[in-house]
């Protein structure tokens, strides 16, 4: 793991169980700077609760997780809240809070953290908002908006704090196609533009291969194969053929 | 029966980390202002419409209730007295309390549970916000500081329409009504049980944001932590009160 020590994301024989579940059982993984990295699996291997433990909302029964230099598993809360800063997250469900605005949404994180005053956040929430492709709807609750805005004003919140890495937790479930694909193209922009390293859980291969560099195929806990999308597809292990002959 | 035993102690185990976390949160700087002003605002003033109707009935009871006994007894001219010191020594903040438990339990453990199931609390300490400082402080800071407050609304509203009642019945002036029912009322009578109420919006405030960030298993989960917060709200205020009330005897007799 040496060769890893300046990669932003380092976990080391990570181990999660919940009661007698055993949900990581051994994970090494690093996540090189400005790569973007797809971790795939069926429902239930542990994916979500590997970015949960990248966060620090969930703790590790044993090895560890360096994120940007540091073993976030052994910090106190404070210095945690200082790692999280630097870290973007877009849930599952979004995760808007649901008595905000979509403009004070994306402004939330800037009136705890910057010394912004409130016309700077209004003007850097709505610069965030346009460039996900929501110019419009910025006083809507997000009860008021569709799945596929939300995701856009997640993504918006999640960039707010100008984060190093960012995580993404399904992004495309329980859209259709389309947006699903716009999506995924902002992803990539937004990737670009800013060379954020980045770690999405998805079990759509199809959307992943819009904007990973390098995926990793998670079943029972472990990682059974890593590489480009053309290593993935040359393994001989029966269930990556078998994930990926079903996802095509 | 051992798991029920064994998920009781749990409950309260969980409970006492709860608590720790919130006092490290409500003591700790910095505090989340505008929330707190936003949260004295649902807790108290929205709740104070609800507070003041259950305040007058409860005079307008007690006037029909205790006339007749009294006249029964020969001592009517102890009516506004019975009155006023019924209201404030028990009625008004029980009455208050309880209601306040309804309204804000049932709101809080909703909201925060709905938070919880929705990954919000989540997102908010993705976002390096302590959710207990911003969510559950503020709430519980509100119902402490609201609850007295709302029991002086109770308790004026019990005494006028008291009152109203009794002069309907038959006509006494208010302000004979308030000097025959305050003459003997010392400050020991009034502030210790208006005072006490801060506990019971303690209470509320911890139970229900416990209970409300606690939550599991969707919407389903939200419902049972909504029911779950005003039932413990309610029983936990009511056995408080026998405590404060043996207390404030001691210290006030």
């Amino acid at each position: 793991m040496r060769n890893n020590e300046n990669s932003p994301i380092v976990i080391e024989d990570l181990r999660k169980s919940f009661g007698e579940q055993k949900v990581l059982n051994g994970i090494d993984l690093a996540v090189k700077g400005g790569e973007t990295l797809a971790v795939l699996g069926r429902s239930g291997t542990g994916k979500s609760v590997l970015l949960k433990l990248i966060v620090g909302l969930e703790k590790p029964d044993s090895g560890s997780i360096r994120v940007l230099g540091q073993d976030i598993a052994k910090m106190d809360r404070d210095r945690l809240n200082e790692i999280r800063k630097k870290i973007g997250f877009l849930f599952q469900s979004a995760a808007l809070y649901d008595s905000l605005t979509v403009e004070e949404n994306v402004a939330f994180p800037l009136a705890r953290h910057t010394k912004m005053s409130e016309a700077e956040r209004t003007t850097r929430a709505r610069e965030l908002l346009s460039a996900v492709g929501m110019e419009n709807g910025l006083k809507k609750l997000p009860s008021e908006i569709s799945g596929g805005m939300q995701k856009r004003v997640g993504l918006a919140r999640a960039l707010a704090l100008d984060p190093e890495i960012l995580l993404f937790d399904e992004p495309m479930a329980g859209l259709d196609p389309i947006t699903a694909a716009e999506i995924g193209k902002l992803i990539v922009e937004q990737q670009k533009q800013r060379n954020i390293t980045s770690v999405v859980v998805t079990h759509e291969i199809h959307s992943a291969r819009i904007f990973a560099d390098r995926f990793v195929l998670m079943n029972e806990g472990k990682i059974l194969a890593d590489g480009a999308f053309d290593d993935l597809r040359k393994s001989r292990n029966t269930f990556v053929a078998e994930f990926l002959r079903e996802a095509a | 029966m051992v798991a029920l035993v064994v998920s009781f102690f749990e409950w309260f185990g969980e409970l006492g980390l709860f608590c720790r976390r919130l006092a490290h949160a409500m003591l700790v700087p910095p505090f989340e202002g505008r929330e707190l002003v936003r949260q004295l605002d649902s807790i108290g003033s929205k709740s104070l419409p609800l507070v003041a109707m259950a305040g007058g009935a409860t005079g307008v009871v007690l006037s029909l209730q205790t006339r007749a006994s009294l006249t029964t007894f020969g001592a009517k001219a102890m009516l506004p007295a019975v009155i006023i010191f019924s209201i404030i020594k028990e009625s008004g903040p029980i009455i208050t309390a309880l209601i306040v438990s309804g309204r804000v339990g049932a709101g809080i453990g909703a909201e925060l549970g709905s938070m919880k199931v929705t990954e919000q609390i989540d997102a908010m300490e993705v976002s390096a916000v302590d959710p207990y400082k911003f969510l559950a402080a503020t709430r519980v800071i509100a119902c402490i500081a609201m609850l007295p407050l709302l029991t002086v609304a109770a308790n004026f509203c019990g005494v006028v329409m008291g009152w109203l009642s009794t002069t309907l019945a038959q006509p006494v002036s208010f302000r004979y009504f308030l000097e025959s029912g305050l003459r003997g009322v010392t400050f020991n009578d009034y502030l210790p049980p208006t005072l006490k109420t801060a506990v019971f919006g303690l209470i509320i405030g911890v139970v229900a944001c416990f209970q409300g960030m606690r939550t599991k298993g969707g919407t389903e989960g939200v419902g049972r932590s909504a029911t779950s917060a005003v039932v413990l709200c309610s029983l936990f205020v009511i056995l408080a009160d026998v405590l404060l009330v043996r207390l404030i005897l001691v210290f006030f007799p």
